[in-house]
């Protein structure tokens, strides 16, 4: 068998490194494909502060997300729809002046991500030309058809969740929990995935691996 | 004059959709849609997180935390469906590639602009998820509103006062008082319940609005057939 490194890790582990004023990706949409053990270590494990999460709904009510909240270690949020069930806390930070909260449309948030991840520059997008997202950005009409220039959003860290792995870092997941891990392991500095089941190279079928290993840096179970 | 409930609404979305069509509903009214829709009709509700092919759970199927539509309820995938990821998902929405969405709104302008995700209040948590992909994207835009607020101004507008969802997407919309499109000439009706005549829609519609000669009428029997 060919020769592999191993990427799996214990949580604290994996979260050790994450700096003060990391910038992190937090998959998932609502509560799937939320790596909520990942959240629960940088959470208890780590003392990382000056936060910037990324996450589609701020954390859609995950406790560990909102407890980061809580004791004010999250500087910032960016997301697309974070009126959720157990936002309360994230509206009385955004009103108390301790966190700001940064709101796009959401195609816009995950092409931004993917942009980032596939090596490409700033994108003309149509979406939100002629509304409150296009103030103060450079928009043209191309062929009759009004875009708005957006600009790639790498990430430090990538937090995601895969329902499995096998030890070379190639994920597989299950139904909709697989929303933003792909672009997201592919647009952040380091990739961490917590997945259900971990097995050995060679023993997952590589035409259903949907993230490659090479864009995978750290795996912990559970 | 009996006005239609959401449900008779929803049914009449239903009735309309094209046949294999694909179909995104959006939050809320919209989401009424799915109950309606026969499985003969061949439709894929597309969902943005990855889903075209779903259904409500039925009876006692038990949930999975897996398989949830955009309002974040539980659904079943039908056969035929498949499962992709946010950026495919969203590339199919901007790229024209769904047939129709259905969303709620604020406001319409005769022009066709929409209005449905902010009340222009100063939200500490503006919240806008798809509905601009949704509007920019579809081929077809299809709108589930009232006719006026709760005290009473028009929702069908000359010009939307709510900040923009997009400019110039709705083709059509369906209110309790029956169906309009957006045209050229403003808001065109196209099926009205009995009893709305053009001075009591007239009095309901601040945009312009054209009266055509041929007006279906939704008749009870027509409802409660369908």
């Amino acid at each position: 068998m060919n020769a592999f490194k191993s990427k799996r890790c214990e949580l604290a582990e994996a979260v050790a490194d994450i700096p003060s004023g990391a910038a992190i990706f937090v998959g998932g949409f609502g509560g799937s494909g939320i790596p909520a053990r990942l959240l629960s270590a940088l959470c208890h494990e780590s003392k990382a502060g000056d936060l910037t999460l990324i996450n589609n709904n701020a954390g859609a009510g995950d406790p560990s997300f909102n407890a980061l909240v809580d004791t004010g270690r999250v500087a910032r949020i960016i997301c697309s729809y974070p009126r959720m069930p157990g936002s309360q806390n994230i509206r009385r930070g955004v009103e108390q002046g301790r966190l700001v909260v940064e709101v796009m449309p959401q195609g816009t948030f995950v092409e931004r991500i993917r942009a980032a991840g596939t090596g490409l520059g700033p994108f003309f997008t149509p979406t939100g030309y002629g509304t409150a997202f296009a103030h103060g950005k450079e928009c043209r009409v191309i062929d009759g058809k009004g875009y708005v220039l957006e600009a790639p959003l790498r990430a430090d860290f990538a937090f995601v969740r895969a329902a499995l792995a096998d030890e070379s870092g190639n994920l597989i997941y299950r139904f909709a929990q697989r929303n933003f891990g792909p672009v997201m392991c592919m647009a952040a500095g380091v990739s961490i995935a917590e997945v259900q089941t971990l097995v050995l190279p060679g023993e997952l079928d590589p035409c259903q691996i949907i993230t490659p290993g090479l864009l995978v840096d750290r795996l912990v179970k559970g | 004059m009996q006005t239609l409930t959401r449900e008779e609404m929803a049914r009449l979305v239903a009735q309309d959709l094209p046949d294999y069509s694909s179909v995104n509903l959006g939050i809320g009214m919209p989401t009424l849609v799915g109950r309606y829709l026969r499985p003969e009709s061949g439709i894929l509700l597309h969902s943005e997180n990855g889903i075209l092919g779903m259904r409500g759970l039925e009876g006692d199927e038990t949930p999975d935390p897996d398989l949830i539509n955009a309002s974040k309820e539980f659904v079943r995938l039908v056969p035929g469906a498949s499962i992709f990821d946010h950026a495919l998902s969203f590339g199919i929405m901007r790229g024209g590639h769904l047939d129709v969405t259905v969303l709620g709104a604020f406001e319409v302008s005769s022009c066709g602009d929409l209005a449905n995700w902010s009340l222009g209040e100063s939200d500490p948590l503006p919240s806008v998820g798809g509905a601009m992909d949704l509007a920019q994207g579809a081929k077809s835009v299809w709108v589930m509103m009232d006719m006026q607020t709760r005290d009473g101004s028009p929702r069908l507008r000359r010009h939307c006062t709510l900040p923009l969802t997009g400019q110039g997407v709705v083709a059509r919309i369906y209110t309790p008082l029956g169906v309009f499109r957006v045209a050229p000439g403003g808001f065109v009706p196209v099926a009205l319940v009995a009893g709305a005549t053009q001075d009591l829609v007239r009095d309901q519609v601040e945009g312009d609005l054209a009266w055509p000669d041929e007006i279906a009428v939704i008749s009870r029997q027509q409802k409660e057939a369908a």
